[in-house]
């Protein structure tokens, strides 16, 4: 049988505001445990919350962004549950009224086509502590750290509109991609700025009807979301096509080991009992202060993205690519404007930077080569000066500390040689001592002959020490061994 | 010079009649001897009171005394006290020492006023009789055998009994006044927000709310002035100026609308109580106010929904006493849910634990609506009967509770028999109004209490209705039998 996989997101994103959605406490990541969490945090008696005003205008913000209706009135409920992570014994959340209601999100699929995945709500809430068990903490004993308790959250909660694990990670990268140009969210993946709830069922291809959902939670890579999709889309057909039933349940997939196993059935489930918290008033947004936010948007990945293909005349995939989080966008943008060639800035930013990036798993913040300094080794390949070869070195000097181009390329005698004249004399040496090479090439068929150019290139290279202008130096072989015909 | 009133103990101490210390001595000697008989003080802060009376008499002497400066009162310990243990009358609580104080209590402190210690109250504020606290009952001075009311029965006693001239009190569903009404002492619960609840335990977050209690209205007015603040660690907290509650004091009442609702004088009310209250109304006209018979036709509502409403919040505000952080843990858990359950079932009384289960109940699925969402409903109706009433009337009076202070025990093994007692107070901390509670009768000599209930914010108009009473009766200065040392 063919089977049609339905995928729904829910995506929590930490967002960006110095201090907690209820306290005054930091958020600042990798504290020591438990440094970063004042009495409301820790839920003494008699403590009160007092509700973030950035959070709420960062949730609006995202609102705006994915084109969604704003809560006028919004209100914040109790979620409540027992576990030691979660000081208050309820999550302060939304539930009826969430700050942003329905929205879209277009995302692009492999073959160009653009899809829209509508957004149900999404909603503001704080996060829980951490609890540390047995191996990541003491002996026999679990430890709590409360450094992240009453961190804001906006849950983004998708309708089902995904079918193959390629668009949910395209619908989670957009996300990322729009939640990082709006700046409420540090995007830092690995540090839990997102995580994803991803609800997969399966049905038979032409059915209407969805299939039982399964609910796999706290997903914090794009890679690991990918696979926990692929494996529990598997495990759905085997169980049915083995005559068995899917159960509802959330489950837990761990990306290290690359296994998923059942957390909770759905008669496991709590009953949370929401009701409005009472310590916390109706969140109420004006028309003017909404009109204001939007006023000052920051540019969003697809207006980005068309400007980028405008202005710089960038293919639409490195306009994709560049245009995809702010930080990689700026960065591309300094240094296309100061080296005056977006195509080969773009190449670079995309190409070598980012993956010496990945390689060393650091952000583009943490880069060790600055835009003016990636701008300033463009402009040394597109002059001649050095060789795309040539400046992969200095691609690397420059990452290692040791300067900018122009003092790399001068401490390592790098310059490319373009003087005619001496490229000449150079190309006469090599063919005056490979006269064998010389007879064989003038032997060989004329259609084959352009093989055998390139063992007389490795040898002018190697005799130049790899500095010969090799465009140049391909005409001029060209020219001379013509003439020996 | 425990008789005086604090206007009488201000005036002294700025005469230099006696010193604050002298006062603040005084009042510690007779809580040391006298109080085995009352209960009504679970923390006597010695050290700390003599301090405080030192520091009083230096700016006593240099004339740079604030309103309050150097006058002994006693803190209902439900007001979290930076490194006074705080115990809320639990078992729960009954090692917890705040890092912070309550809003109120700093607001004491910058008034200059004298902590001498902690009153005895119902465990969590749950309760009338103020058997409920786990130090066990507090005695009505009037009548030992007696409960003192509740659940601010601990501040009620101490004043009656002359331990203190003034107090602090919190009242959910009548919890200032009701005890006040049995003890015949002035107590008053301001409109919801006008009071800070930070760093007041919550028991029903909506309903709570602090207030003063003292012999006089004079006097409640002078300790309104000082606990009144807009305060922005709670949301709840309204931005509204505070009045100088004194100031109008002594204006006249002449053309001042009573209303008299209906349903306040019907079956369940002591006949010698209502005696009391009808010679009191009588008196107001004779101060030329007008009587106008009202009707609040939902005040049968008001204890059932009541009793929904604060359950549901209590349920979900006492989630954070888990053992986990501070309080109460039960001896060797052998796991997570043996602490909790352990812990919870230890830790908490009887009372305590019949309303969690309450509201528990009452908010879980498929419950929600009918009890929640309809109290919720009721709560609507109950405003609008007052918003209706205020219409035609300036102030609103009646009983504050059906029968004078019952022998202990009595209604010990009947809960709803309990509930019953606040069946006139509780309307208006539903519908969030003030109220207040004068001395204004004896019935088998035992105290019985006047309430006025006033429009939001209109306590000034409340104080002055009452000081004007008092200027021409002598109830408030009754004083009991056997409190002379």
């Amino acid at each position: 049988m063919n089977w049609e996989t339905v995928i729904g997101l829910e995506v929590h994103v930490q967002l960006a505001t110095k201090t907690k959605i209820f306290s005054a406490a930091s958020t600042a990541f990798g504290a020591a445990p438990n440094t970063q969490a004042c009495e409301i945090d820790l839920a003494m008696p008699g403590t009160l919350p007092v509700v973030n005003k950035q959070a709420i205008d960062y949730a609006v913000m995202f609102g705006l962004a994915i084109d969604a209706e704003i809560g006028k009135t919004s209100v914040f409920e109790r979620k409540n549950y027992f576990y030691p992570d979660l000081p208050k014994g309820y999550q302060t959340t939304q539930l009826e009224q969430p700050v942003v209601g329905p929205g879209v999100v277009d995302i692009q699929l492999d073959n160009g086509d653009t899809k829209s995945i509508r957004i149900h709500h999404a909603h503001l809430e704080e996060d829980a502590g951490k609890s540390l068990h047995e191996g990541n903490f003491r002996s026999g004993v679990s430890g709590i750290d409360l450094n992240r308790a009453g961190t804001p959250l906006i849950e983004i909660v998708s309708e089902p509109d995904m079918r193959t694990a390629e668009e949910a990670v395209a619908f989670a990268k957009k996300l990322h991609s729009i939640v990082t140009s709006l700046g409420i969210c540090d995007g830092e993946m690995s540090q839990g700025s997102m995580r994803f709830d991803v609800n997969i069922s399966i049905r038979p291809q032409g059915e209407d009807k969805l299939g039982t959902r399964t609910e796999t939670k706290n997903l914090n890579s794009f890679k690991f979301m990918e696979d926990a999709i692929r494996l529990e889309v598997e495990r759905q057909i085997d169980v049915l096509e083995d005559g068995g039933e899917v159960v509802q349940e959330t489950r837990l997939y761990n990306g290290e080991t690359k296994v998923a196993r059942s957390m909770r059935s759905k008669e496991e489930a709590n009953d949370y009992r929401y009701f409005p918290c009472p310590d916390l008033l109706p969140v109420v947004i004006s028309d003017e202060h909404v009109e204001q936010l939007r006023a000052n948007l920051p540019e969003l990945p697809d207006a980005r993205q068309q400007r980028f293909m405008a202005e710089y005349e960038l293919s639409q995939y490195d306009a994709t690519v560049l245009s995809a989080d702010a930080s990689t966008a700026s960065y591309f943008e300094q240094a296309a404007k100061q080296s005056g060639n977006p195509k080969l800035t773009a190449n670079w930013v995309a190409g070598e930077l980012s993956a010496r990036l990945n390689i060393e798993a650091i952000s583009l913040e943490q880069s060790p080569v600055t835009a003016e300094q990636l701008a300033g080794l463009v402009i040394r390949i597109a002059d001649n000066t050095i060789s795309g070869k040539m400046a992969k070195q200095v691609f690397e000097g420059i990452w290692n500390g040791e300067g900018d181009a122009d003092q790399i390329i001068e401490q390592r005698g790098l310059k490319q040689v373009s003087d005619s004249g001496a490229l000449e004399a150079m190309v006469d040496e090599v063919l005056a001592n490979n006269q064998a090479m010389v007879d064989d090439y003038i032997n060989t068929d004329a259609d084959k002959r352009k093989k055998k150019l390139g063992g007389f290139m490795g040898q002018i290279m190697k005799a130049s020490k790899g500095q010969a202008n090799p465009q140049q130096v391909s005409q001029i072989l060209a020219q001379k061994l013509a003439k020996m015909l | 010079m425990h008789n005086f009133t604090i206007i009488e103990l201000i005036n002294g101490l700025k005469k230099k009649v006696f010193s604050s210390t002298e006062i603040t001595q005084h009042f510690l000697t007779r809580i040391k001897n006298l109080d085995s008989k009352f209960n009504s003080v679970i923390t006597l802060t010695e050290n700390q009171a003599l301090a405080a009376a030192q520091s009083a008499d230096q700016l006593l002497a240099k004339g740079e005394a604030p309103e309050l400066c150097g006058v002994p009162i006693l803190h209902k310990d439900i007001f979290c006290t930076n490194g006074v243990r705080t115990s809320c009358g639990s078992k729960m609580l009954d090692n917890f020492v705040p890092p912070y104080d309550a809003t109120v209590i700093e607001n004491f402190k910058n008034s200059g006023s004298v902590m001498l210690g902690k009153t005895n109250m119902d465990e969590f504020a749950m309760g009338s009789s103020n058997e409920t606290s786990f130090y066990g009952a507090v005695k009505n001075p009037w009548a030992t055998d007696s409960v003192p009311g509740g659940s601010s029965g601990g501040s009620a006693a101490a004043i009656a009994a002359r331990l203190a001239p003034g107090a602090t009190a919190t009242d959910t569903g009548g919890s200032i006044r009701q005890p006040a009404a049995l003890c015949g002492i002035t107590g008053l619960k301001p409109t919801y927000g006008r009071v800070s609840r930070w760093g007041m335990i919550a028991f029903a977050s909506s309903l709570d709310q602090g207030g003063p209690m003292a012999r006089t209205a004079e006097d409640c007015a002078l300790l309104l002035n000082c606990m009144a603040s807009y305060d922005d660690k709670d949301s709840t907290c309204i931005n509204r100026p505070v009045p100088n509650y004194s100031a109008n004091l002594n204006d006249s009442i002449k053309g001042l609308r009573i209303g008299i609702p209906k349903e306040y004088f019907s079956e369940g009310l002591n006949p010698g109580t209502e005696q009391a209250v009808r010679n009191s109304l009588a008196e107001y006209e004779k101060l030329g106010a007008e009587l106008v018979e009202i009707s609040l036709p939902n005040t049968g509502l008001s204890v059932p929904a009541y009793y929904v409403i604060a359950p549901a919040e209590a349920s979900a505000n006492l989630s954070r006493f888990d053992g986990v952080r501070y309080g109460h843990r039960c001896e060797d858990p052998k796991d997570l849910e043996d602490l909790y359950r352990r812990t919870r079932a230890e830790g908490f009384g009887d009372e305590v634990q019949r309303r969690i289960l309450i509201g528990t109940y009452c908010l879980s699925a498929g419950y929600y609506d009918a009890y929640y969402g309809k109290a919720q409903q009721v709560r609507q109706l109950i405003r609008q009967d007052f918003v209706q009433a205020f219409e035609k009337v300036d102030l609103i009076m009646g009983p504050t509770c059906p029968s004078p202070a019952f022998i202990f025990g009595a209604k010990g093994n009947d809960p709803v028999a309990m509930y019953l007692e606040d069946i006139y107070t509780i309307s208006t901390n539903l519908a969030g109004l003030p109220g207040m509670s004068l001395p204004c009768g004896m019935v088998d000599s035992k105290p019985v209490g006047l309430q006025i209930i006033g429009n939001y914010f209109d306590e000034a108009r409340m104080l002055n209705a009452a000081h004007q009473f008092q200027q021409v009766t002598d109830w408030h200065q009754q004083a009991p039998a056997g409190i002379e040392s």
